[in-house]
């Protein structure tokens, strides 16, 4: 067993605002699966938002001090050394912040400056590892392991993984990733589809898997992330998907969202399916469909998963 | 015969002729394409340095307008006009009449960083277009995108409270710019969110309205943040040359509300 697979059996846990909100189901298949797993997840306390998408426009060295402050209440205050966000935007913005803390100064001076009167523990660089929930269980459970507790096959669906953009880009910020052969790739990012392959799935070839959906205009600018996904959803099933499995809550409402807009706007209607990749690695598990929150999705895929057997 | 780099070139100033004779040569067919010759004595030469003062902005001066933003843009494969590379080299030309052409467009960038992702100088041409879309409306060439109202109404929520509650940001930034709610794909998605949802987390979900998501003890990190931002904000005014401007505007409202009340 490699130390990393012992080090993420327990990790802290930044769920991240949009999983108390939108992305309710995401936080519920999260900690689901990782029961199922006999993984433990430690919630950071009294966290904050991360920045998102919209405070680096502000400023980014605010972004760099909201992620600073929930690394260092992790690292400082829980004692931990990994932190596993499972939103793209909260993992990017602790990976940015780890980051712009080793590098620059300028940086690490504004950190402290807030911090300090904010009464808590400036964050320094290399006191926690920030992890996706796809390395997660990647790396403590791994497609063997997931293998052997898979209950119900996902008997060949077909599946188009979508990453989007916050998990690769910009590259930088990623140091562990294109390290050749077992690490993740900025460019074809496949974390997701061995996953969810070990859980019985068919990948399609999906050409648009980095995409972009438009998240951060899908209300300042809707009608371009309306195109944005339009184009995603129609490549999905123009490879032959069924199910385009996500792994980041603004992702997935976007998709969700546009996915109706298009129709009402366009009168362009695309049937597939959008599920969080938890959610189908829950009921290949054995969690029944409500267990990981289909029915708190926007579209609909409980009929689709009981024609699969799968709930 | 093409133009090199057309995508420099406004399509109005190339001329392509089906019959012409130049000195009594007849290049029909061939030599017909022309661009238009013009004279431009509006250099901004301070503009590329304003840009680069503010955040996002600082590597412009890095490019060598190999085009690979451009290239690998998701705004530009939907709309061309959306030519990061383009801008960049009129900025860094101080050609501002010409950047003005395009004001109304160039905050739709998505900030999916593919341009950084290609870029072989580290411009991080999407910081480059933040810059560039938050100058324009600082120097009050237009006025502020629907983007930069939901940057802000989403940092105040954060600097007030530490969280964001995603149904409030939504119904302070339709607010802000004036958008209906009742819009009919808002609607579905809210009746497809209800009919599979039960009670009891409709119940909770309407209280995350009356009892807002806090960071506890958030007060001094709040005021601690707001004060950074305040000072960066005066910062880039004075990069910009507008703290000037905004003393001038003060001093006369003064001096007219004392007038008003003498």
């Amino acid at each position: 067993m490699s130390e990393k697979n012992e080090k993420y059996k327990k990790v802290a846990y930044y769920p991240g605002c949009a999983l108390e909100g939108t992305g309710h189901a995401y936080n519920r298949s999260t900690k689901q699966v990782g029961k199922a797993l006999g993984l433990e997840l430690d919630e950071v306390k009294n966290w904050n938002c991360c920045g998102a998408m919209e405070v680096k426009n502000i400023d980014p060295k605010i972004q760099t001090y909201l992620s600073s402050r929930v690394l260092s209440i992790a690292a400082n205050e829980m004692g931990h050394d990994v932190v596993m966000a499972p939103c793209n935007g909260c993992y990017h913005n602790l990976k940015k912040a780890e980051y712009d803390l080793e590098k620059d100064e300028k940086s690490k001076e504004v950190v402290e400056r807030i911090s300090k009167k904010a009464g808590h523990k400036t964050y320094e660089a290399g006191e926690v590892e920030t992890i996706h929930a796809l390395d997660w269980i990647k790396d403590a459970i791994g497609e063997e392991g997931l293998k052997e507790r898979v209950k119900n096959n996902l008997n060949g669906m077909k599946i188009a993984n979508y990453y989007g953009c916050m998990y690769t880009r910009p590259r930088h910020i990623f140091p562990e990733k294109d390290q050749g052969p077992g690490s993740e790739s900025t460019l074809e990012p496949h974390f997701m589809d061995d996953l969810l392959e070990a859980a019985g799935a068919e990948n399609v070839d999906f050409p648009l898997k980095t995409a972009c959906c438009g998240g951060a205009h899908t209300l300042s600018d809707s009608d371009t992330s309306t195109k944005l996904v339009l184009n995603i959803l129609k490549a999905a099933e123009a490879s032959g998907a069924e199910v385009i499995a996500t792994e980041c809550p603004t992702c997935h409402s976007g998709l969700e969202m546009h996915q109706i807009r298009a129709e009402k706007k366009y009168g362009e209607k695309t049937n597939v399916k959008i599920l969080y990749f938890t959610q189908l690695l829950g009921v290949a598990l054995g969690l029944n469909a409500k267990q990981v929150g289909v029915h708190e999705n926007v579209s609909h895929s409980m009929e689709f998963l009981k024609e699969k057997g799968l709930t | 015969m093409p133009i090199h780099e057309e995508h420099l070139i406004r399509p109005e100033n190339i001329k392509t002729k089906d019959n012409l004779v130049i000195d009594g040569i007849d290049v029909s067919g061939h030599w017909s394409t022309f661009i238009e010759s013009r004279v431009v004595t509006d250099y901004n030469e301070e503009m590329e340095e304003e840009i680069a003062a503010l955040p996002g902005g600082e590597f412009i001066h890095r490019c060598w307008q190999c085009g690979s933003c451009t290239n690998s843009c998701t705004v530009n494969a939907i709309n061309p006009e959306f030519n990061p590379r383009y801008w960049i080299y009129l900025i860094r030309m101080g050609m501002e009449s010409e950047l003005l052409r395009d004001k109304d467009i160039i905050w739709q960038c998505v900030s999916c960083n593919k341009c950084t992702y290609a870029c072989p100088r580290d411009v991080f041409p999407e910081g480059v277009m933040k810059a560039t879309s938050h100058w324009l409306e600082l120097k009050g060439h237009t006025e502020k995108s629907p983007s930069m109202h939901f940057d802000e109404v989403f940092a105040e929520q954060i600097i007030e409270t530490g969280k964001i509650e995603e149904g409030r940001t939504i119904r302070n930034f339709f607010k802000r710019t004036g958008q209906s709610l009742t819009q009919d794909w808002m609607i579905q998605m809210v009746k497809n969110l209800i009919s599979n949802l039960p009670v009891k987390l409709l119940i909770s979900m309407g209280l995350a309205n009356v009892l807002r998501p806090k960071t506890r003890n958030w007060a001094a990190a709040g005021a601690a943040i707001s004060e950074y931002a305040e000072e960066k904000q005066e910062e880039q005014r004075e990069a910009l040359g507008l703290t000037e401007l905004v003393e001038m505007a003060k001093q006369e409202t003064e001096s007219l509300e004392s007038k008003a009340n003498s």
